[in-house]
């Protein structure tokens, strides 16, 4: 993976940490803080440094990676007008928020689990600007309106104004081709100051390897004084190595909604952080009738687009593969974990299993294929109560002794088992097994 | 360029990758390339000169260097560089190699996960110099029956069998390294092979994109079709298109982007690499494959369908004329079982009619009707080169020089010693040249080392004097027990009048006549002593042989320069040990009253 999101508090957290550093002229006073109930933010106010959380206003909203909270109605800054929360009126409506399952305008349902609480800072429209910066296509972009909050999203063609900025292009230009692009609309008194902090947000954002990075809105107050309302970032993960200061502790969290992966996922996954070799598996529709166990990630995509081709993509029960030379053992492993999948719901067709894969380059298959048949060994009869009919294919370095080995175990074991080499192509076993 | 490597494409392999560059020789060996597809390669922390592969049967050596700038220099003809690095040095690997001018035609990059913004820059510096980046994150590319790169196509079975060992006529580029053989594998069953195959690499930034490598191709006329193997996610294909709808490709295109599956889950479920999803609708793979059908690609309805593509466009092709029928080429096989050989020698062998110095026959060596003395022998089995006439007389001299210096030196006194004690000739000689080191016979190695340190970085005499004051050392070659510039050594005369007549040029003797100059200034016997002479003598020859300095420097650093004191001073001691069996002289005992008793009773502590 290379883009990964971050949270709203982490990319402040990131932003408070080097601001004196890039943002010369412009003060950030960072009052944020992270919780996952109520009871941490009552505990947080009484900790040095956080008594703002009992002198001001709040506001309170989820840190989830997902956008549009307002839209939502997922972002508290008023009881009766806005600008009066409390410490106590905050932490009780995290509670609440958290106690039952929520799904979003999206579509997207899940649990809410981490809030981030800051100041409720009083401004002017007038005072909100929008600035983002990402790659497109070989270059960078950044991104620039003289409004902030919504409108900006909903006349974007009209009000940003985009300056590419090529990867070799040295600092001298990029301030100039800033300076030529500062929105029309933005007061002339606010130009120049713009302008500064435009450049060093692009410094920062380009020195600190974010792919995405956008604050909207972005409030200048009185005497440099800055407030970043909403700020939405993605890291590029792979420089980890390379920011470990820089970012600090930071994490990665899963999606809002895709948090909960099942038992199963969860073991391969962990099976998978464990080993060299790579193991994934995604449970697409537990009750789907067509299994795929592949090796390796191309080929894992040709089987799904050819399952989907002639099935339909509802009949398809997962997506994963195992590369990288798994050990006997962890193949076994994920054989088991897909064969007692498969075996939980009944269907009246029978179930398919695909053990496919392409013409691997060093991996022995015969090897690799031990595990499977230690696999096919404990759940023969379960997979035959489920009518189940196993196509094989593959290809490589001791190929002929794999493909014989499983032919044998299945008939051994009375499995309804077809094996293939790489003289068949390598997808047409799912047209083999699906046309029948 | 219109092809991306031929058959004298050669390497340099960053990273000492065993397992991938004995790959890359077995296809060498079986496609039957005259030099192995790896010049060298770069091994930073190996102190090794060479590692020993296979090729076919037998072994090779390939020379193993500390950095890429070193290993161009003395492979100036390799100009691929194999950039096996991992993801946290891969990027500075690059941006070397690409600041060495004119050196490298292309790089391929295995490591997956490179930081973007460097991979960005890399890509960019790469582009300005005109030098094509295949990958990051690829297994490579393949120019069937011209050059591999380490671990693509698989096995050689494999490779035989999809026809990956000699040109076929499809132009390959794919962005999955896993589907590469599978498709090779295809266009095999379904066409004649492949002309060259390029996996571009499953990063998001990579070097050379599909467009880069179908315009080679476009122009390579070995190319009669391509095949290209998409993925969800970015734009690359419409560059295609685009060079297709104004003409610049013209060659058929087959074509299909995988992960078609994709437009069924809206998020969360990652099909394939980093590279792989799709932020619009154009990125999607089934409006790709739209847009390529569109555009006049041959699109199959399915990824199933793809093999019969390829056999139509191929029967099409056939039935043209514009591809015609491959000669099947001879293939050798690499056998079943080869064993690493335990010793190597470089220097002579046994094996056929008569034995060979250096591959010299010894009988065109040895006899005086040849011509050739003991000079000319030790200049093959020690260099391994013919040195002229002047040289081989010069190491003649040097050896009649240091033959012997009379009884009383150590080692000679050594080998008097143990022949009077019955030992045999062998043991004898042994303990004499054992005495051999850094106080007896190793000025000549130091005089070559220090003489030659000063020269080289532009010291004064007075400034070398200094240096030595400062090592704490006096300098090796200078000083003599009771000769002086004014009776002087005659060995030294000797030697120094053979080089001023023969040696193309003495610069180091010259130099070491002005520090000569000033140590006698301030000591009469000051003077440069034979070990001086010789040692910087031996500098000079081998610098008008051609040597380079770091050549010359390890001669020194390995004791060479001693192997002659050895080999002189050998026959001297033989010498004194014949006398002493002759002479029948009894066990030597050291008289008492020679030596200086000062025995203190010991302390208890």
């Amino acid at each position: 993976m290379a883009q990964k999101a971050i949270r709203e508090y982490d990319g402040k957290a990131i932003f408070a940490r080097h601001w004196n550093e890039y943002f010369d002229g412009f003060h950030y006073g960072f009052k944020s803080v992270l919780v996952t109930s109520g009871d941490e933010l009552r505990e947080k106010a009484k900790e040095h440094g956080f008594e703002w959380l009992n002198q001001e206003n709040l506001v309170a909203k989820p840190d989830m990676l997902f956008g549009k909270r307002g839209k939502n109605g997922l972002v508290l800054f008023k009881i009766n007008k806005p600008g009066d929360v409390k410490l106590e009126d905050a932490a009780r409506w995290i509670d609440e928020k958290q106690s039952h399952e929520v799904t979003l305008l999206s579509g997207q349902t899940g649990h809410l689990t981490h809030f981030i609480v800051e100041p409720f800072t009083p401004h002017t429209q007038e005072q909100e600007y929008y600035i983002s910066a990402t790659t497109v296509g070989e270059d960078d972009v950044l991104y620039m309106s003289a409004e902030g909050g919504m409108e900006v999203e909903e006349g974007w063609d009209e009000k940003v104004n985009e300056v590419h900025i090529p990867i070799n292009m040295v600092d001298a230009n990029i301030k100039k081709a800033i300076k030529a692009n500062i929105p029309q609309d933005i007061p002339a008194k606010n130009r120049d100051a713009f302008a500064s902090f435009a450049m060093q947000f692009f410094k920062f954002y380009r020195d600190m390897n974010f792919a995405y990075l956008e604050i909207n809105p972005i409030v200048m107050l009185d005497d440099g004084e800055m407030a970043i309302l909403d700020l939405v970032a993605r890291l590029d993960d792979t420089a980890g190595f390379l920011m470990r200061d820089a970012w600090g502790d930071i994490e990665f969290p899963t999606p809002f909604g895709m948090e909960d992966q099942s038992p199963a996922e969860k073991a391969i996954s962990e099976a998978d952080s464990k080993s060299g070799a790579s193991l994934k598996l995604t449970v697409l529709n537990p009750q789907g009738r067509i299994w795929t166990m592949v090796a390796g990630g191309g080929a894992s995509v040709v089987y799904a687009d050819t399952i989907a081709d002639f099935a339909g993509v509802k009949d398809l029960a997962n997506y994963g593969e195992y590369s990288g030379g798994p050990t006997t053992g962890e193949t076994k492993f994920y054989a088991e974990t897909i064969f007692d999948l498969m075996t939980r719901y009944k269907d009246p067709r029978g179930k398919v299993l695909i053990i496919g894969g392409a013409i691997a380059n060093f991996t022995d298959v015969a090897k690799t294929f031990t595990g499977i048949i230690q696999a096919l060994e404990e759940y023969a009869d379960k997979l035959k109560e489920h009518n189940t009919v196993i196509y094989v294919r593959r290809g490589g370095p001791n190929y002929e002794k794999g493909l014989k080995d499983i032919k044998e175990a299945g008939d051994r074991l009375g499995l309804d088992i077809h094996v293939y080499g790489p003289e068949t192509h390598i997808t047409d076993i799912v047209r083999m097994a699906l046309e029948k | 360029m219109s092809k991306l490597y031929t058959k004298d494409t050669q390497a340099i392999f960053w990273n000492n990758n065993k397992t991938a560059i004995q790959r890359m020789l077995d296809y060498d060996y079986t496609i039957g390339r005259d030099k192995p597809s790896v010049a060298g390669i770069v091994a930073p922390t190996s102190s090794n000169k060479f590692e020993k592969f296979f090729y076919g049967a037998d072994e090779i050596m390939i020379p193993l260097y500390k950095s890429t700038p070193e290993a161009v220099k003395e492979q100036p003809q390799a100009d691929v560089l194999l950039n096996f690095a991992s993801f946290r040095t891969a990027y500075d690997v690059v941006m070397e190699a690409i600041s060495i001018e004119g050196q490298f035609k292309s790089i391929m990059v295995t490591a997956e996960g490179i930081p973007e913004r460097l991979a960005r820059k890399m890509n960019q510096a790469a582009r300005d110099a005109g030098v094509t980046v295949i990958g990051p994150a690829t297994v490579g590319a393949i120019a069937p029956g011209a050059f591999k790169i380490a671990n693509i196509g698989g096995t050689i079975d494999n490779i035989i069998n999809s026809k990956l060992h000699r040109a076929g006529s499809c132009g390959l580029v794919t962005r999955s390294g896993g589907l590469f053989n599978e498709l090779s594998n295809i266009i095999a069953i379904n066409g004649d092979g492949i002309a060259e195959g390029v996996a571009i690499g499953g990063d998001r930034f990579v070097g050379s994109v599909f467009i880069d490598n179908m315009l080679r191709m476009e122009s390579n006329p070995d190319v009669k079709y391509m095949l290209l193997l998409g993925e969800v996610g970015g734009t690359e294909e419409y560059k295609v298109i685009d060079a297709i709808k104004s003409g610049k490709i013209k060659k058929p295109v087959i074509a299909w982007c995988i992960g078609t599956i994709a437009k069924h889950f809206s998020s969360g479920v990652q099909f394939g690499h980093a590279g792989a999803s799709a932020n619009a609708e154009r990125e999607t793979a089934e409006y790709k494959n739209k847009a390529m059908k569109e555009a006049g690609i041959y699109v199959p309805d399915s990824f199933n369908d793809l093999p019969a593509t390829i056999a139509e466009v191929y029967g099409k092709l056939r039935e043209e004329g514009v591809i015609g029928e491959i000669e099947e080429p001879k293939i050798n096989l690499i056998p079943k079982v080869r064993r690493p050989k335990q010793f190597i020698c470089t220097i002579s062998d046994d094996r056929g009619e008569e034995a060979t110095y250096a591959g010299f026959p010894i009988s065109s060596v040895a006899t005086p009707d040849t011509g050739k003395g003991i000079g000319d022998v030790i200049s093959l089995l020690w260099f391994k080169k013919v040195y002229p006439k002047w040289a081989t007389e010069f190491i003649e001299t040097v050896i009649k020089t240091v033959a012997d210096h009379g009884p009383a030196v150590s080692g000679a006194h050594n080998a008097k010693v143990t022949a009077r004690a019955g030992k045999s000739v062998v043991e004898a000689l042994v303990t004499g040249l054992l005495t051999i080191g850094p106080r007896f016979g190793g000025a000549i190695d130091g005089a070559a080392k220090y003489f030659k340190y000063a020269d080289d970085n532009n010291l004064s005499p007075a400034e070398f004097l200094s240096y030595m004051k400062k090592q704490g050392i006096p300098i090796p070659g200078i000083g003599h027990r009771i000769k002086s510039l004014k009776n002087p050594d005659l060995r030294v005369t000797g030697l120094m009048n053979f080089a001023k007549e023969y040696f193309p040029s003495t610069p180091l003797l010259d130099y070491a006549r002005t520090v000569e100059a000033l140590t006698t200034s301030k000591k009469e016997n000051l003077i440069l002593n034979v070990d001086g002479t010789i040692g910087i003598l031996m500098v000079d020859m081998w610098r008008a042989l051609g040597y380079a300095e770091s050549e010359i420097d390890e001669f020194i650093e390995s004791g060479t320069l001693n192997a002659f004191f050895i080999v002189g001073r050998s026959i001297g001691f033989i010498g004194h040990i014949l006398d002493e069996k002759r002479l029948a002289m009894p066990m030597y005992r050291h008289p008492m009253d020679d030596i200086l008793y000062d025995v203190q009773k010991a302390e208890e502590i």
